[in-house]
């Protein structure tokens, strides 16, 4: 059994006017060591996701149905108690904001050193050490000064580095990244998802990454989810996702990339936005912005409408998408036919 | 640090520049001092030069000069009642003032801070929406109306015959209700203890703190819930923001995210609000020393209106601006320490 393994997720907000769907039918796994990308556009659900494998989205979210397991513990039954001796202890997280994360009337030793003692007995002098350790880790100037320094203190880049190293504190077994150089300058991105990945690597935590950008997903990551209005359209191993996009989605997400684009024409964009949760079209949920709803004879293919498409296997791949699984069926059908 | 505190005494200066000439600009509107100081039988003749003697027929500006000069020197004037300096009748009703804004002070602080953290946490909580009504209730009403309510229930007492007597449940429902009425309602008391000077404390004895208990309770009446309501609301953001979620994800308890990295930021918008509103509660203290005829600032205040006698209006304006000023600048203070993002006090980065 994998490290992880999320099964059918459920996640629903009770607003007044009913549940919104958040999440639904969500699987997938994680071996140790293992690195995994979420990607979607923003209202995906990519976050949500992230939050829920730790029972950590806020009310009215609640997870209806499904399992989180972990190293043989299913998550979301645990109690408070139980999720707080593994949340920043075996999965920690790094949030997306760095200038917002932190807190901003405690000091950054302060808020290294509670982490510790949350999960061990601990003297504060070790403690100290230990996070003096992690951040000569994340390779900050003169990380001494900076334990009796203030979030205000420090750079956004700074501060990022001080939260990657909060998450590396305990030596976790997974780290979930939620999107974590997004607010970050593009010059600095780079450098902080190099140091994310090689202390990864070096320690050999898991990582799951969300994220919006397909260039650091192929380079950080083994496998990959795509995601769209809260379910998992198409997963499998990064090189062959990017490399081979089934879904018409992950096609256009890889298509509107600026490196996609003709020089000197407009960049390339999926038509349309994604749909409100609570207003799902029907049947794949997909089909207003889809290029490919028509048929080889140029006849809307009535599935795509109607009925919430499952996944089929492509190669390696999983994809939910009624047109690839028909090409995958007539490819089939010639085949015993020769 | 003291570059501060010097700008903060530069502050104090110009308010009580600013307050002594509107208080002397109205001072023709407050009716004629010399009809208060003297009897009627006095004719107009000796009113007049009365009047001549203390300066009251020049002109808004020669007045003003004279006082000016004086009050350089901290001569302020002599009451027209008291017939003494008006300084020394403030100091010697200051006292009774300050102790009932502490006392007022202490209640609101050690109760709107659980109850402000308990309704935030819980707001739909049954408790909480108590707590709420209640507040907007105690808001509404003015503070001498409440003052008057807790006499009638707490000094005088009620006794309440709704229920029938003839039932065992009814008689005791009756006594549940009513109340003895053996509080004091009424000045300070006779068990004061003297501390220095001219300061008797209401604090040293359990006959002195139960005189305080009425005028304290009504002069918070109004701040507590303006307080319960301040704390809740900033609470229930800060338990909205990222460095919450964060520090949950931290796996830290619940006690630490509450009291630790919510409150500590919750605190200090309502530091800021609370340093005026202790300003605000001096002056609150003129409808409460009156209600309980508290021998404080405030009674003098309002009897000296009455009397028409300037030197003192105008002495506790200024003194009550430079209360202000002292308020705030203790508070900014409290809040430089607080808050790592503010550096006024030179404290090493």
């Amino acid at each position: 059994m994998a490290l992880l393994d999320v099964n059918n997720l459920d996640v629903r907000f009770a607003l007044r006017h009913g549940d919104v769907h958040a999440l639904r039918d969500i699987s997938f796994s994680l071996e140790r060591g293992e690195r995994l990308g979420i990607v979607g556009e923003s209202g995906a659900g990519k976050s949500v996701a992230a939050f829920s494998l730790l029972n950590l989205i806020a009310k009215p979210g609640f997870i209806a149905g499904g399992s989180v397991t972990f190293d043989g513990q299913v998550l979301n039954r645990l109690s408070e108690r139980g999720l707080r001796k593994v949340r920043g202890n075996r999965i920690s997280m790094i949030f997306q904001d760095p200038m917002m994360t932190l807190n901003p009337v405690l000091s950054i030793g302060e808020q290294m050193v509670e982490c510790l003692k949350a999960h061990r007995r601990i003297a504060s002098k070790e403690a100290r050490a230990i996070a003096l350790d992690k951040l000569q880790q994340v390779q900050i100037p003169s990380p001494e000064t900076r334990l009796d320094q203030y979030p205000h203190e420090l750079s956004g880049g700074m501060r990022q580095r001080i939260i990657i190293a909060i998450a590396l504190l305990l030596d976790p077994d997974i780290i979930i990244a939620d999107e974590p150089t997004t607010a970050l300058d593009v010059t600095i991105q780079a450098e902080i998802m190099a140091l994310l990945l090689d202390l990864c690597e070096q320690h050999n935590v898991g990582l799951i990454l969300i994220t919006h950008d397909l260039g650091v997903v192929s380079q950080v990551t083994q496998r990959m989810l795509v995601m769209y209005a809260g379910r998992v359209i198409e997963q499998g191993p990064t090189r062959e996702i990017i490399n081979d996009p089934q879904h018409p989605y992950t096609q256009g997400l890889i298509n509107a990339l600026p490196q996609m684009a003709t020089p000197g024409e407009k960049l390339n964009q999926i038509r349309g936005s994604m749909p409100s949760l609570s207003n799902l079209p029907s049947g794949c949920a997909f089909h207003p912005r889809c290029d490919f709803i028509n048929r080889a004879d140029g006849q809307p293919r009535p599935a795509c409408t109607q009925q919430v498409p499952g996944f089929v296997e492509s190669g390696n791949c999983q994809v939910a998408c009624h047109m690839v699984a028909e090409m995958l069926e007539d490819r089939r059908l010639k085949e015993e036919t020769l | 640090m003291i570059a501060f505190l010097i700008k903060r005494l530069m502050h104090a200066i110009l308010v009580m520049f600013v307050i002594s000439v509107l208080a002397f600009a109205i001072q023709d509107n407050l009716g004629d001092p010399v009809l208060q100081m003297v009897g009627q039988s006095v004719p107009e003749s000796e009113r007049e030069e009365i009047r001549e003697r203390l300066g009251l027929n020049d002109s808004f500006l020669v007045q003003y000069v004279r006082f000016a000069k004086n009050a350089v020197q901290g001569d302020f004037g002599n009451s027209y009642f008291y017939r003494e300096p008006a300084l020394e009748v403030i100091a010697r009703h200051l006292p009774a003032t300050l102790e009932l804004v502490f006392a007022s002070t202490l209640i609101i602080v050690l109760f709107s801070v659980p109850i402000g953290v308990y309704s935030a946490i819980k707001p739909r909580s049954p408790i909480s929406r108590l707590f709420m009504g209640v507040s907007i209730i105690g808001i509404s009403i003015p503070v001498f109306l409440t003052a008057i309510v807790l006499i009638q229930i707490f000094a005088i007492g009620v006794t309440v015959t709704l229920f029938p007597e003839s039932t065992g449940w009814g008689a005791w429902l009756n006594a549940l209700f009513s109340t003895e009425g053996n509080m004091p309602s009424f000045g300070r008391g006779y068990e004061l203890v003297n501390v220095v000077g001219n300061w008797d404390t209401n604090l040293a004895t359990w006959n002195g703190l139960q005189h305080l208990v009425l005028p304290a309770v009504s002069l918070a009446s109004i701040m507590l819930p303006l307080f319960i309501r301040l704390i809740r609301a900033e609470m229930m953001e800060v338990l909205q923001s990222e460095y919450v979620k964060y520090a949950r994800a931290k796996g830290i308890s619940m006690r630490r995210v509450y009291f630790v990295h919510a409150l500590k930021n919750t605190m200090l918008p309502v530091i800021t609000v609370g340093g005026v509103q202790i300003g605000t509660m001096v002056a609150y203290t003129i409808l409460t020393e009156t209600v309980f005829q508290w021998p404080g600032m405030g009674l003098m205040f309002l009897d000296a209106i009455n009397r028409a006698d300037i030197p003192l209006i105008v002495s506790y304006l200024m003194i009550v601006g430079v209360i202000f000023v002292v308020t705030n600048t203790i508070v900014d203070l409290i809040y430089g320490m607080v808050n790592p993002t503010v550096k006024l006090t030179g404290k090493p980065a």
